[in-house]
């Protein structure tokens, strides 16, 4: 409704006495969106080098509950896929995205795992997806939404495995986000932010019932996270 | 819904009476209070950061037109759409329009405050399109026909036997024996007859935490996941929002992420924070096909420039209510409209008038805790004695009580007098309560001391004895 529009403006200009101050404050708006300044960066988050990054990362990812294995390489990731469902008595069969990230696995190595790729359904009881990055800050998955990465996936299955590389793992939010802001093709011209981007910390939970956390609300009722340390990969 | 703030008094009275509510609002003033201040605790930066996070937040409502128009100009660059409501009909009349245009007959919804104060499931309802709550507090209060009392834990004045009673109610096509006496099942349970609401609904609603205006997106902060299965899988995803969630870049967003799930639940951060930009994109397998705002107004943009301005920071993180004496024994329901506690002591005679809602912003001792945890470092003790004061200006409250309050004016402004009428008080009362030390009844009153005993001074005032301190060390 447009008119409630102008009504809402209208109303937000006169109490701001915007008649005249307009350009100069147009101008302060323009500069502040331009300038991605961060504020106050949280020392811990970005103390120390690339393995006291990885440490903290695992650190708080496992303190809000998901669980981490570290790979020497890709190579190991069907192994340590079948372990895992072993160990909780899962069937030996998953949804893995189509991300190009995920490619290089020799899912031939485990011919038991039967593994499909594609979109997510109601009835997959294990999803593997690939990541955009990790924040080190508080032990999050970033992930971005797009035809290799379905959002699904990330919340459909009751068991949800990641795989992440270690030099995806950043320090900040923030850092996050410039990595992004960057990953953009030359070609495709301006930044363009993505339909969804998930930060995902430890598996879905709710303490709506007398505040008693209790995993597995509506999303994963775990998480498991591949960090995969060999720097040559993909 | 219906304003009860009117008959507060009463309504309090009711919740006092109310075990189980007691037993509720005892676990929730032990473990928000011990988690949030844990949780700070752990962050030397946390104070800079509310801080900025104030700053922040005050230089958008400077701004908050030109932001806006960003916002929309993002939104629709990507494809969404932006609906501006006035007023809470508007946006009724928005949502139902955009759910009818896609043939909706079920709707999801994520947890959504803007929902509760425009009355969303209601209308809908009226108007043959079922609504379905997912996130597992709303989802009992729905089942119960009751309203959220509180930002972030909805069912919070429950136990879980009531949540249990309603679930056995509710769910008649399970097995009455079934056990449900553990928080586990109530919560598997919910799960599983809720996932295939999630799968079949047409539209999906949810609120936003944050609207970012760089980017044109919209965020929702959630622990359960519902809120994604909510936006992801329906065609259509409508996000409720007020006018005062904006932030300017994701750097910002960054910051305020750090304060909010701190402050509400004592987590470094919450399990999902989702950030929506637009409807699917070619190529895209999944995502709605249709991404809606409304952008609600409802009173928020008559605030700016007044003294109520600062309120429209707030983030609702719900850690004022964590920490008040008045929610603490009372609980949400008992303030009788969307938003209890001490933001509602503030925000709710702006949105439903002070003639409604005065007895609300004077439901507070002025202990001050809640601006002491506020993030956004809102002064809402000091808000809620300008609303006592517009209650004053406009001749709201019984006469007797505006006698008593011109009587106090008069003596205050006089300082010689109220030395004397405080001594000749003092003096009369420590008398008349020497022998017990306090009064079980007190004339003028009784209403306080109804609950209580007033123990009796000890004859002299405060500046009394201190003028003999002073001339005694001399």
């Amino acid at each position: 409704m447009d008119e409630s529009r102008d009504r809402i403006l209208g109303h937000l200009r006169r109490a701001l006495n915007r008649e005249g101050s307009r350009d100069i404050a147009a101008q302060t708006v323009g500069e502040r969106l331009a300038a991605h300044r961060p504020n106050t960066i949280p020392a811990r988050a970005v103390a120390g080098d690339r393995d006291a990054r990885i440490g903290l990362f695992q650190t708080m990812a496992e303190e809000a509950a998901a669980t981490i294995a570290r790979l020497a390489s890709v190579k190991e990731v069907p192994a340590a896929v079948a372990d895992y469902l072993a160990q909780r008595n899962l069937p030996s069969q998953l949804v893995v995205t189509p991300d190009p990230q995920l490619q290089p696995i020799p899912w031939g190595d485990r011919p038991t795992i039967r593994w499909r790729e594609g979109i997510a359904n109601a009835d997959d009881l294990v999803g593997l997806t690939g990541a955009f990055a990790g924040i080190a800050e508080t032990g999050t998955l970033m992930l971005i939404s797009g035809p290799e990465s379905p959002t699904r996936n990330n919340f459909l299955p009751d068991n949800h495995i990641a795989v992440l590389r270690a030099e995806q793992i950043v320090s900040t939010y923030e850092e996050g986000w410039k990595r992004l802001r960057s990953s953009t093709q030359p070609s495709q011209g301006q930044f363009t932010m993505p339909r969804t981007v998930n930060f995902v910390t430890g598996p879905s939970r709710t303490a709506d019932i007398e505040l008693k956390i209790e995993l597995g609300a509506h999303g994963p009722r775990r998480l498991h996270i591949l960090i995969i340390d060999d720097a040559t990969v993909g | 819904m219906r304003a009860s703030s009117r008959d507060f008094k009463d309504n309090a009275r009711r919740a006092l009476g109310d075990r189980n509510l007691a037993a509720a609002l005892t676990i929730l003033k032990r473990d928000f209070a011990g988690r949030r201040s844990a949780a700070v605790a752990r962050l030397p930066e946390f104070e800079q950061l509310r801080d900025e996070g104030r700053d922040i937040k005050n230089h958008v409502l400077t701004h908050l037109d030109l932001y806006l128009e960003t916002f929309e100009r993002n939104v629709m660059a990507l494809g969404g759409q932006v609906h501006w409501a006035a007023d809470a009909a508007e946006a009724r009349a928005q949502v139902l329009a955009i759910c009818r245009a896609a043939g909706a007959k079920t709707v999801t919804k994520g947890k959504s405050m803007i929902a509760e104060e425009i009355g969303i499931n209601e209308h809908l309802e009226e108007n043959g399109i079922t609504p379905v709550e997912t996130d597992l507090g709303e989802y009992i209060i729905q089942l119960r026909h009751e309203t959220p009392s509180h930002l972030i834990a909805p069912a919070i004045h429950l136990v879980k036997t009531q949540v249990a009673e309603t679930f056995r109610a509710a769910h008649t096509q399970l097995d009455a024996a079934r056990p449900l006496d553990e928080p586990r099942q109530l919560c598997d349970e919910a799960r599983q007859l809720l996932r295939p609401k999630f799968l079949a609904a047409d539209v999906g609603i949810t609120g936003a935490n944050f609207l970012v205006a760089e980017t044109g997106s919209s965020v929702i902060v959630t622990n359960e996941g519902n809120g994604d299965l909510t936006q992801n899988l329906p065609r259509v995803h409508i996000v409720l929002a007020s006018l005062e969630k904006i932030v300017p870049t994701l750097e910002d967003l960054s910051t305020l992420l750090r304060l909010l799930a701190r402050s509400a639940t004592g987590q470094e951060c919450s399990t999902y924070t989702t950030v929506s930009s637009g409807p699917r994109r070619p190529g895209d397998s999944d995502g709605p096909e249709e991404y809606h705002v409304v952008l609600l107004d409802n009173g928020r943009s008559a605030m700016l420039g007044t003294e109520f301005q600062d309120i429209l920071r707030c983030i609702r993180c719900g850690a004022c209510f964590n920490h008040c004496p008045v929610y603490g024994a009372i609980g949400g329901h008992a303030y009788g409209w969307v938003y209890g506690g001490p933001v509602g002591a503030v925000l709710t005679p702006q949105l439903i008038g002070v003639e409604e809602a005065g007895n609300l912003p004077n439901a507070s001792t002025f202990c001050g805790r809640c601006e002491s945890v506020c993030p956004m470092r809102i002064p809402l003790p000091k808000m809620m004695r300008h609303w006592r004061e517009r209650e004053f200006e406009r001749h709201l409250q019984p006469s007797l009580y505006r006698a008593g309050l011109k009587l106090w004016a008069f003596l205050a402004r006089n300082p010689p007098l109220y030395r004397v009428a405080t001594e000749i008080g003092a003096a009369v009362l420590g008398w008349s309560g020497r022998s017990r030390g306090r009064f079980r009844a007190l004339v003028l009153a009784r209403g306080w001391t109804k609950g209580r005993d007033m123990p009796a001074p000890e004859g002299k005032t405060f500046m009394a004895l201190w003028a003999e301190r002073q001339k005694q060390k001399s």
